[in-house]
């Protein structure tokens, strides 16, 4: 019985094996008769073991290459079963000179049991093969389990405890009443000159909030950034025109415009239209407010959010109408062309912190000083694993937890 | 009137191309005066903004112009060097072994298919010469249609058409997902769920190329081409950092900058950024495809800009000679 | 409680997703799936409100004879036409055997896409060519030492990404040649900046969201 049950699983991996072939074409009657394969020296010492750091659908299983790797081995296959007798099935396949391999499609707290086919698979034509196969040992039981707590992340959770905690500290210590200093930044300080200037020249003033959509922080400081823009504007009674590339940042953006001319009793000058949505595309975007910015001669142009390859577009184009610009982005690969084209850029960090600068409020202004402690133990830790670098001690090894 | 002068202009270039033999290529000679030419008016240039008449950015863009086009119908050879980020990319393409799968993930859209769309033909070149079987997906939607580009461009080159690579066997096309970086996350634990059909609505388990791919755990290689959000950050932060994927990209110029980070930590293996990136993936592979042809305009180009550079600093030198005579 | 509401669900939103990022066991696992649905959902949704705000503002425009009025005709015959044969292509596509999409070559939404749609989006990004160089000529110019050096490595690092600087430099010896200066400007000052500004960036974005889950921030809810 056990000798039919082998056959017939020998039979059925041998079928699964070929069932590429067969399903592509039907089989070739010259490769009917099909010459006799080597069959690779099976691998060895197969352990599987639980996936650490995850869901519990995963397990790892590693063995010892067949002696025959170089020579013939064209791949190795993953079988998989519930039960040590059988059925195994392929779960998937690893190229020769690999001895690891993840299966992720477990199921937590199911026992499963594994073995490895080394295969010498030869081409015969296009839709024909003939193979050779060897199988190590059966390994297991073995269960997945699924973890409470990423180990490999536990730096990341230091180092955000660490921050979280000075910034709450400083946020408490500014709701005390302690006075905070904060250093300027002249791009913020220049916010109120340019819509002034726009005042002046009775231009309008345009708010470009970046291509990325809500979810993306950059455009929520930018929306932020934006709620003050409009209060200033609605005050000196200047046109504020907001195109945007997301619907859902156009609602947002809205209802921050209404409400801050609602904040200075000028609700009736809000217009809907002054926030309106252009196009998703990027470029269909850039081309749209280049055309605005030439057509209506904007005298102030903000551009505030997540910006790609448009953005020197943008900048250029509002440089030539002789907009003043104020721009700010956490995409460190334009920061270069918004500094060579913009009058004011805010590097960084700094976009993040532009609305604590503006509204001055105790609270906001001490999660930026939480910010900068948090920067500073960022670089004594950098400045420290450094020196140990240089004694030959490595800061990866120390950490590396998984 | 300055308006129709435009139009006129416009419209006489329009007919100069139309008209001119196609390819049209001057000799080496004609090559070396027209560049003669061009340099002289630059120098000219130089000599206006000394002398005090500064010139405006319409003169700067018609050089740009000249210099992008007119390299198109000269005859030089220029000697190519692989940077070493590329040598990276093509070494780790290179240890592949035969029949190992390569997940390409198109991230990109036409506007910068000029700068990319070389480096997708001179992969799939590669790939298809090589066996690598190429597992094509995009988190932009346009991505898909520019893989569908490359692989009709690639299955013409008489070597390709000699393998006669398969749809389904050797390379299959999953289309596009939209989730961002949620899909990348989502295929760290299935590629099904994420792509339950391929693009042309073929069931995934029915593709015999899939059969056993069931996340990055079976993939051997990821090859990004990218532009921007979602990119190739977000394949080194969820795919390399969570997966331990080996990933090499492809990026536009303006974008390959802000990777150069992931380079040196070791968690992208290799780039090629922009054009000059496209042409020694083109040199490293050995083969010479679009990008090649398009060494000579970046040459110029980037010669001239360091020219207007210079012109820029004469001008400021200018104004500084000015205000001290002013101050006098 | 028009204002609570959006501060407890940013809260409960914001602290479930920090947690799934630590927490791999069920529930957890589940959350960063299930937002990215729902994000997907909302925002499908919201495009009908960009499409038909775009549509009005044209309307409007063609309405009042504003001074761009052709330009807003001209978005309203351009959004029609992709639409109207991205749904024809759609439709034939449901209707025949196998299935195809809209998007397949040969329909008529690939023709704009082939024809219209990639020469003009290319050109938009052809522009940046003209753009670096007429911003390099008005921003590099040596003001200060800072401005100096910012000129010397644009330098550097244009002409050693073509072949013309290995030409020039080729007297040199070879690690003095101007390509190794420029991969040596690219991967260390370069990486060094663009890691400092990184890490900057990485703080700020957590300061910003804790500001968001605590309700601290809350401009962007309310103007």
């Amino acid at each position: 019985m056990d000798r039919l049950k082998a056959l017939l699983f020998l039979t059925s991996v041998v079928i699964l094996l070929c069932l590429p072939a067969f399903s592509q074409t039907s089989i070739d009657s010259a490769a009917a008769v099909k010459p006799a394969v080597e069959s690779p020296a099976p691998p060895t010492d197969v352990v599987a073991k639980d996936t650490k750091n995850d869901d519990g659908s995963a397990l790892d299983i590693s063995w010892q290459l067949s002696p025959d790797d170089k020579r013939l081995v064209t791949k190795y296959v993953v079988l998989r079963s519930k039960s040590p007798n059988g059925p195994f099935v392929g779960i998937g396949s690893t190229t020769k000179g690999q001895d690891f391999y993840t299966d992720n499609g477990d199921t937590v707290g199911v026992s499963y049991y594994y073995k490895i086919a080394a295969v010498n698979e030869v081409k015969l034509t296009d839709s024909t093969s003939v193979t050779g196969i060897s199988e190590s040992q059966v390994v297991g039981p073995i269960k997945p389990i699924a973890q409470w707590f990423n180990m490999r992340r536990l730096n990341v959770f230091f180092w955000l405890l660490v921050t979280c905690a000075a910034i709450l500290f400083y946020i408490m210590q500014a709701k005390s009443g302690k006075e905070l200093y904060v250093r300027k930044i002249a791009g913020i300080d220049a916010v109120d000159d340019a819509i002034g200037r726009a005042t002046e020249m009775g231009r309008k003033v345009f708010f470009v909030p970046g291509i990325q959509d809500m979810d993306d922080v950059a455009t929520i400081a930018a929306i932020t950034i934006l709620g003050r823009v409009a209060r200033i504007c609605a005050t000196n009674d200047t046109m504020l025109d907001v195109p945007v590339s997301r619907s859902l940042v156009m609602v947002t953006a809205r209802e921050s415009v209404r409400e801050a001319y609602s904040k200075v009793g000028r609700p009736d000058a809000f217009k809907e239209d002054q926030v309106h949505y252009v196009t998703d595309d990027q470029f269909g975007y850039a081309a749209a407010i280049d055309g605005m910015v030439m057509r209506d001669k904007p005298a102030a142009m903000f551009y505030m959010g997540g910006f790609f390859a448009e953005a020197l577009i943008l900048a250029e184009t509002g440089n030539n109408a002789g907009a003043i610009q104020i721009a700010g982005t956490n995409q460190p690969a334009q920061i270069p062309f918004f500094v060579a084209a913009c009058d004011y850029t805010l590097i960084g960090e700094e976009l993040f912190a532009a609305s604590a600068y503006l509204e001055r409020e105790p609270r906001l202004l001490g999660s930026l000083k939480g910010q900068d402690f948090a920067k500073g133990l960022f670089l004594l830790a950098i400045f420290i694993l450094l020196i140990l670098f240089m004694f030959g001690i490595n800061w990866v090894t120390i950490m590396d937890v998984s | 009137m300055n308006k129709y002068y435009s139009w006129l202009i416009l419209a006489a270039l329009i007919i100069v191309v139309a008209i001119l033999p196609k390819p049209l290529v001057i000799s080496p000679t004609a090559s070396v005066i027209v560049t003669i030419l061009l340099g002289i008016a630059l120098v000219w240039v130089l000599v206006l903004t000394i002398r005090g008449h500064l010139i405006g950015r319409r003169v700067v863009f018609l050089f740009i112009g000249a210099s992008l086009t007119l390299p198109f119908f000269m005859n030089f050879e220029m000697p190519i060097k692989v940077s070493p980020e590329v040598k990276i990319l093509y070494d780790a393409l290179a240890k592949l072994p035969p029949g190992s799968k390569v997940l390409a993930a198109f991230d990109y859209d036409p506007p910068s298919a000029p700068e990319l769309q070389p480096q997708a033909d001179a992969f799939m070149a590669y790939a298809f010469k090589h066996d690598l079987k190429v597992i094509i997906m995009g988190l932009w939607p346009q991505g898909p249609q520019q893989a569908n580009m490359s692989i009709d461009k690639v299955l013409q080159y008489p070597e390709i058409r000699a393998k006669n690579p398969k749809y389904g066997v050797d390379y299959v096309n999953l289309g596009f997902q939209s989730g961002n970086e949620f899909v990348i996350q989502r295929m760290g634990s299935s590629f099904r769920g994420m792509f339950p059909r391929d693009i042309y609505n073929t069931d995934y388990d029915k593709i015999p190329l899939l059969n056993g791919v069931e996340n990055f755990s079976n993939i051997d290689f990821v090859f990004n081409l990218s532009s921007g959000y979602p990119g190739t950050v977000e394949w080194v932060q969820i795919a390399v950092d969570r997966y331990g994927v080996k990933v090499g990209a492809g990026n536009t110029a303006v974008q390959a900058p802000s990777v150069y980070p992931y380079l040196s930590s070791r968690k992208l293996t290799g780039l090629a950024g922009g054009m000059s990136g496209a042409w020694q993936f083109e040199q490293a592979t050995q083969q010479p495809g679009k990008a090649s042809t398009y060494v000579l305009p970046q040459t110029f180009s980037h010669t001239v800009v360091i020219a207007f550079i210079i012109i820029g600093n004469a001008a400021l030198m200018v104004s500084y000679r000015r205000s001290k005579r002013g101050e006098a | 409680m028009k204002r609570e509401i959006p501060l407890i669900i940013t809260f409960v939103a914001g602290v479930a997703f920090v947690l799934q990022y630590f927490i791999p066991h069920y529930p957890f696992n589940r959350f960063e799936n299930i937002f990215s649905d729902w994000f997907a959902i909302v925002g499908a949704f919201a495009i009908w409100l960009g499409a038909l705000s775009l549509m009005k503002l044209c309307l409007l425009n063609i309405s009042k004879k504003s001074h761009d009025w052709p330009i807003s005709l001209l978005i309203i015959i351009s959004f029609l036409s992709i639409v109207i044969a991205g749904a024809i292509d759609g439709f034939h596509g449901l209707n025949s055997v196998p299935a195809t999409s809209f998007r397949d070559p040969g329909t008529n939404f690939d023709w704009f896409y082939q024809n219209v749609y990639t020469p003009l989006s290319s050109t938009m990004f052809a522009i940046l060519a003209f753009f670096v160089a007429s911003a390099s000529y008005r921003a590099f110019r040596a003001r200060n030492t800072a401005a100096t050096l910012l000129l010397v490595s644009a330098f550097f690092v244009m002409i050693g990404r073509v072949p013309l600087g290995d030409y020039l430099s080729g007297w040199l010896p070879e690690r003095m040649q101007f390509s190794q200066w420029a991969n040596w400007l690219m991967a260390f000052p370069n990486t060094a900046g663009q890691r400092a500004v990184m890490i900057g960036i990485a703080l700020g974005t957590v300061s910003t969201s804790l500001r968001i889950i605590l309700g601290i921030e809350r401009s962007h809810l309310e103007g």
